[in-house]
C-alpha cells in the first residue's frame, strides 16, 4: 500500500496529491520576508537588506532613464532639476541615502559573517551598522535638506 | 494541567479534499505551566477529536511536535502558552514544507534535502540494548539535531526557494567535515557548494534562533562556507 492509501478508496486521489506548502506571511515567500511575527532582529535585517537591495536596483534603472533626458535637451534637464530639488523630492533622497547606507554597511556585515568570520559577533556587527549608519544618515539628511 | 483561567487558540485546519485551509477558534483552560501541546490535546479530547497533530516524547527530544505559535517556531510540548501574548494565540503548521493535515507537515520534504550519498546518519549510541521495532534494522540519529524542521520553517531563504538545502541538511554536511565517518570530504564540499547549497544562505540567523537543540545551524553553514571559500581560493591558478 502506498503512503497515500489504497487506490480506489474514497479520498485516495486527494491524499496522493502533494499538500500545500505554507509560508510565513500567508502567501508568497516575499510577503514572508515582511511578516514580523516570530522574527528576530537577524530576520528583520535580512528583510530590510533585500528590500533596500530591490529599491536600489529599481532606482538605478530610474536614474538611467532620467539621465536620458540629457538627450532631449538642456531645457528638459533644467525642468527636471527644478522638480527634483523641491523639498518633497529631497526627502526621497534621504530615503535613498538610508537605503544606500543600510545596504552597504549591512552588506559588509553579511559578507564577513557569511564568509565564516566574526560569526559569533554577528549581532554586535548589526549594532555597529546602526552605530555608524545612524549618524551618517543624520549628517547626510541635514546636508540634503539644507540644514548644513 | 493546573488551571487558573482560559486562553483563546486560533488553530490552522486543513483536510484534504475538504475545501481550503481555514482557522478554528477554541477556548482552552490554561494555567501558568500549560504548554501549547497541552492545549491542543485538550482540544482533541474535549472540543474536536478531528484535530490532527503530531507528538511523541513530550520533552523536546523527538522533534515531532514542531509548530508555529504566533509565527514563531516552537516545540509545542515545551512551549508555554503563557509566553505568548497573542489573543487568540495562533497555532500553525511549520512553514516551507507541505502540510499533510491540520498541524501535521510532510517531513519527507525536510529529509529530501539531505545529501543522500553522505553518511549523515550514525548508529545511535544513546539507548544501549534497545530493540528497534519491526521494519527497522537499527536505530540511527542525526547528531544533536532532533530533525524537528523548525530551522527550515524559520529560514527566510527557504521561503522563496524550495530547492535550497536548508539549515539542517547543511549543518549535517558540516558535521561530516568535522567527523567524516568515511565520507568523501571533497564530495561533501561539492554537494554543499551547489547553487542551492551553503552559498544560498543570506545570514538571517533565524535557524539558530529557532533550533531547540542548540545545534547552531547558522554557525555551521558559515563554517561550511569558510571551508568552501578556502577550497575555491586554493583551486585558483
Ligand atoms: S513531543 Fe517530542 S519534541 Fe515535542
Amino acid at each position: 500500500m502506498s503512503a497515500a492509501g489504497t487506490p480506489g478508496l474514497p479520498g485516495a486521489a486527494e491524499r496522493a496529491a502533494p499538500g500545500p506548502v505554507r509560508h510565513k506571511g500567508g502567501a508568497g515567500g516575499v510577503r514572508g520576508w515582511l511578516d514580523p511575527r516570530g522574527r528576530t532582529i537577524g530576520g528583520r535585517s535580512f528583510a530590510l537588506h533585500r528590500l533596500t537591495g530591490v529599491a536600489l536596483v529599481a532606482y538605478l534603472y530610474v536614474h538611467l532613464g532620467v539621465l536620458s533626458l540629457l538627450l532631449v535637451g538642456e531645457s528638459a534637464w533644467s525642468d527636471f532639476l527644478g522638480v527634483v530639488t523641491s523639498k518633497g523630492f529631497l526627502l526621497f533622497d534621504v530615503v535613498l541615502l538610508f537605503a544606500v547606507l543600510f545596504h552597504g554597511l549591512n552588506g559588509i556585515r553579511v559578507a564577513l559573517v557569511g564568509s565564516g568570520y566574526a560569526v559569533r559577533h554577528e549581532r554586535a556587527l548589526l549594532w555597529a551598522v546602526v552605530a555608524i549608519g545612524a549618524p551618517a544618515l543624520a549628517y547626510g539628511a541635514l546636508h540634503i535638506l539644507g540644514g548644513l | 494541567m493546573s488551571e487558573t483561567g482560559t486562553r483563546r487558540l486560533r488553530v490552522h485546519r486543513f483536510k484534504r479534499g475538504d475545501g481550503g485551509a481555514h482557522f478554528d477558534e477554541f477556548v482552552v483552560p490554561a494555567g501558568p505551566r500549560t504548554t501549547v501541546l497541552d492545549a491542543l490535546r485538550w482540544i482533541q479530547l474535549h472540543a474536536d477529536p478531528s484535530l490532527a497533530l503530531r507528538h511523541s516524547c513530550m520533552h523536546a527530544s523527538c522533534g515531532t511536535c514542531g509548530v508555529q505559535v504566533d509565527g514563531q517556531e516552537e516545540l509545542a510540548c515545551v512551549a508555554r502558552l503563557g509566553d505568548h501574548r497573542g489573543d487568540p494565540v495562533t497555532v500553525e503548521p511549520l512553514a516551507n514544507v507541505p502540510v499533510l493535515t491540520d498541524l501535521v507537515v510532510d517531513m519527507a520534504d525536510f529529509f529530501r534535502r539531505f545529501g543522500d550519498r553522505h553518511p549523515v546518519l550514525r548508529a545511535s549510541e544513546a539507548v544501549a540494548g534497545a530493540q528497534p521495532p519491526d521494519g527497522l534494522d537499527r536505530f540511527v540519529r542525526l547528531e544533536d539535531c532532533i530533525e524537528c524542521g523548525l530551522c527550515l520553517s524559520a529560514c527566510p531563504v527557504a521561503a522563496t526557494s524550495a530547492r535550497y538545502a536548508g539549515p539542517a541538511a547543511l549543518s549535517a554536511a558540516q558535521r561530516l567535515l568535522e567527523e567524516p565517518r568515511g565520507a568523501d570530504r571533497d564530495d561533501v564540499l561539492a554537494w554543499a557548494g551547489r547553487p542551492e547549497g551553503a552559498w544560498r544562505c543570506h545570514v538571517g540567523m533565524e535557524c539558530t534562533r529557532a533550533c531547540p537543540a542548540d545545534a547552531l545551524p547558522a554557525e555551521r553553514i558559515m563554517a561550511l562556507r569558510r571551508e568552501l571559500g578556502g577550497r575555491e581560493a586554493g583551486a585558483r591558478p
